[in-house]
């Protein structure tokens, strides 16, 4: 897919999507060495994006599947499809039993979930496991066999090997700790808050009207806010907010009056907003 | 570099970090030397993160690796070509970088500044390179408000901002100090060999820091894993409520409903849980020598408070106090809670060194209807008594009372017994487990709170 870094960055940044030097580097290394990505940050960094933009930028298309408490294998690999198969029974009246059971297990009455639907793909496809630390312990056991060898075992069917391995991204916000054998099917990203001047490209990239002296003292102070040792510190998802927040009011700098009544878009605890105000010197919120 | 001189940088950095403790399989280490090939040598940025991706499984590593692939691929060999220029040159030039944010000259500045300043010892180069004697010769944090007039001078900085100049200087200044520690260890290496440096000069990650040892920073650290740690307790505590929850059947109601099948249990009942949330009683000893387990155990404790009906925390020197109210309250700021307990419960009387005979005594006498037959007790301490009397006789009446009574001790196992330690004769009355690290620490939170 790509044949260096720079490639991976450049074309990222064409579909918006501004990488750091370590995301580069890691979705590169992904593709060459065909493993799976996992990662992990806090929330609003732009995890979902990445696999987004990856699959925008290969021209693939985009196999999701959300992961919640109590997601199993029925909705997460397949499933068959009973009302079709008791439709089938009926219909065919005179034929023989052993006929009738070999039909019914085809793949006519599989109802693929987004598993399977990635692996057995002809196109290019980018397969997004989203929330995995959500699922329960059992459905990882699941996905290791998908992970390492791109295939799934239907017993009535069969094993199914995809014949065009898809990139898979796994997100996690490390609610849980992943089992140590996921962990190791997969390269490891840990995307954190980016530096400041990757996150004032990022800002100006996503508020197209923001003033450039603008977009660097909110990026300082979000710098600021981060090094502060808060319960939620603010993320490159409520730095864009802001920053779409202070346009709207019409700020062309920051002072202490906008700062203050805006602080709630980006500090979401109220112990957050008190501690903030008293360390940028504002006066009472 | 030639190839068998990569194999054995690689093999030599995937020892150095499982001697710290990550836990590195050979096919990382076959996937790590397959990135190399893929990424070069060209940029060392892409390689560091390229061989972080592959063998590390957790951020809070990441630390540890930097430190680590910093020592195995350096950025150079020996000494920087140019002449090292004196200190105040050093200076000028270290306050004109900082100013202007030039983050690759800083780095130079390092290096320059160690090949200059750290060099100690009596043969022609040196014996050894120090990073704090660069530091104390230099003294980058009196730079401080040379750059920030540099700057303001300049018009850098006006309005809101403005206030913020100092704390991102001063970031920068730390930024310089952590860069002047690499390159001193990477000269030392070259000296003495990196696989024994990688070894002993490298910190290990924060949750292996042994609390009775850890500094200030990795305290604090230490603190900032509370909240993430006690998500993770929970959910686990959660799974094993769950588990715990299904399994048994109620005989009386399922052969009650086999009625309906003529005899035959078709269905069986299971039998239904009583959803009680039991009750934690936390005794911490809150001495200066413990102080820093005693503090990050409260904290974790009181991050997971809405897993248990009720949790009362008391400390003790050498008398006891209920804390509850300060830890609620102390949410907001954590670095502060250790000194604010100190100041305003009522722990010392007459003199200020620990004495668990008097404590434990008065704990039974006071505050003994806090435990119950559903409470589990967790006593936090090193249990040196400094020679009084253990008061054997109160732990005993205390683990009458409760339903379990755990004791986290953060010594090694090794050192219980010695000197004036009382923890064997304790361990004999409750379950005594060796707490020296966050590591160790979560484990046992999660294996020893009951669900």
């Amino acid at each position: 897919m790509f044949t260096s870094v720079d490639e991976v960055s450049a074309r990222l940044a064409e579909t918006g999507y501004l990488a750091s030097p370590a995301v580069a580097t890691t979705v590169f290394l992904a593709d060459r060495l065909g493993k799976p990505l996992l990662v992990e940050g806090p929330a609003g960094v732009g995890k979902t994006e990445l696999a987004k933009a990856v699959a925008h930028v290969a021209g693939a298309r985009l196999v999701r599947l959300q992961c919640y408490e109590g997601v199993d294998e029925s909705r997460a690999l397949y499933e068959w499809n009973h009302a079709k198969q008791l439709l089938r029974i009926s219909a065919g009246r005179d034929e023989t039993w052993d006929e009738t059971r070999t039909d019914i297990f085809s793949e006519e009455f599989l109802l693929p979930r987004p598993l399977l639907t990635a692996i057995r793909g002809d196109e290019p496809t980018v397969l997004l496991i989203d929330e995995t630390d959500k699922a329960d312990v059992e459905v990882e056991g699941l996905l290791l066999e998908v992970l390492s060898d791109f295939q799934v075992t239907v017993p009535e069917l069969g094993t199914i090997t995809a014949t065009r391995r898809p990139f898979v991204v796994l997100t996690s916000n490390a609610s849980r700790e992943l089992s140590e054998a996921l962990r190791r099917r997969c390269l490891f990203l840990h995307i954190g808050f980016p530096e400041e001047e990757l996150e004032r490209r990022i800002v100006r990239l996503k508020v197209p009207g923001i003033d450039a002296a603008l977009a660097e003292s909110v990026v300082r102070v979000v710098g600021a806010l981060r090094a502060m040792d808060l319960r939620k510190a603010p993320s490159v998802a409520e730095t864009i907010d802001w920053a779409r927040t202070l346009l709207a009011l019409g700020a062309t700098t920051l002072d202490e009056s906008v700062v203050r009544d805006s602080l709630g878009v980006i500090l979401k605890h109220q112990d957050d907003v008190l501690k903030a105000a008293a360390k940028l010197d504002l006066d009472a919120v | 570099m030639s190839a068998a001189d990569v194999t054995d940088r690689l093999v030599g950095l995937v020892a150095a970090l499982r001697a710290h403790g990550v836990r590195i399989g050979t096919g990382e280490s076959v996937d790590a030397a397959q990135a190399v090939t893929e990424l070069g040598f060209t940029d060392r940025e892409l390689l560091r993160e390229g061989l972080a991706a592959t063998l590390l499984h957790t951020p809070d590593q990441r630390r540890l690796f930097d430190t680590v692939f910093d020592l195995y691929f350096p950025h150079g060999v020996g000494a920087p070509g140019e002449d090292p220029g004196d200190r105040d040159d050093l200076r000028d030039r270290l306050a004109r970088a900082l100013a202007d944010g030039d983050e690759a000259l800083v780095a130079r500045l390092a290096i320059e500044a160690v090949d200059g300043l750290g060099g100690y010892g009596s043969s022609p180069g040196a014996d050894g390179w120090s990073s704090y004697q660069t530091l104390e010769r230099l003294r980058p944090q009196t730079l401080l408000a040379r750059v920030r007039d540099d700057i303001r001078g300049r018009g850098g900085a006006d309005g809101f901002t403005d206030r913020l100049l100092e704390d991102e200087i001063r970031r920068r200044i730390e930024a310089f100090r952590a860069l002047v520690a690499t390159e001193a260890r990477r000269r030392v290496a070259e000296r003495r060999g990196r696989d024994e440096i990688a070894r002993r000069a490298v910190a290990p990650t924060a949750d292996r820091v042994d609390f009775l040892y850890a500094g200030k920073d990795r305290l604090a650290e230490l603190r900032r894993t509370v909240q993430p740690l006690a998500r993770k307790l929970a959910t686990r505590m959660a799974a094993r409520r769950r588990r715990a929850a299904r399994g048994t059947i109620d005989l009386r109601r399922t052969l009650r409903g086999s009625l309906s099948t003529g005899g035959v249990p078709m269905r069986p009942v299971l039998r239904r849980r009583r959803p009680s949330r039991p009750e934690l009683v936390l005794l911490c000893d809150v001495s200066g020598s413990v102080s820093g387990f005693s503090d990050f155990t409260m904290l974790l404790v009181q991050a997971l408070h809405d897993q248990f009906s009720k949790v009362r925390v008391f400390a003790f020197v050498n008398r006891v106090d209920e804390v509850t109210g300060f830890l609620r309250h102390g949410v907001a700021d954590p670095a502060g809670l250790g000194a604010r307990i100190q100041s305003e419960a009522r722990l010392t009387a007459y003199h200020g060194s620990s004495d668990y005979g008097v404590a434990l005594g008065e704990f039974a006498e006071r505050h003994g209807a806090a435990v119950g037959p559903r409470t589990t007790v967790f006593v936090l301490g090193d249990a040196r008594t400094n020679m009084s009397d253990p008061n054997l006789a109160a732990v005993r009446r205390i683990a009458e009372q409760a339903r379990h009574v755990h004791w986290l001790n953060p010594e090694p196992r090794s050192l219980w017994g010695t000197g004036d330690s009382a923890a064997p004769e304790y361990a004999e009355l409750v379950a005594m487990h060796e707490c020296r690290n966050a590591h160790q620490l979560g484990d046992l939170v999660g294996r020893l709170l009951p669900v």
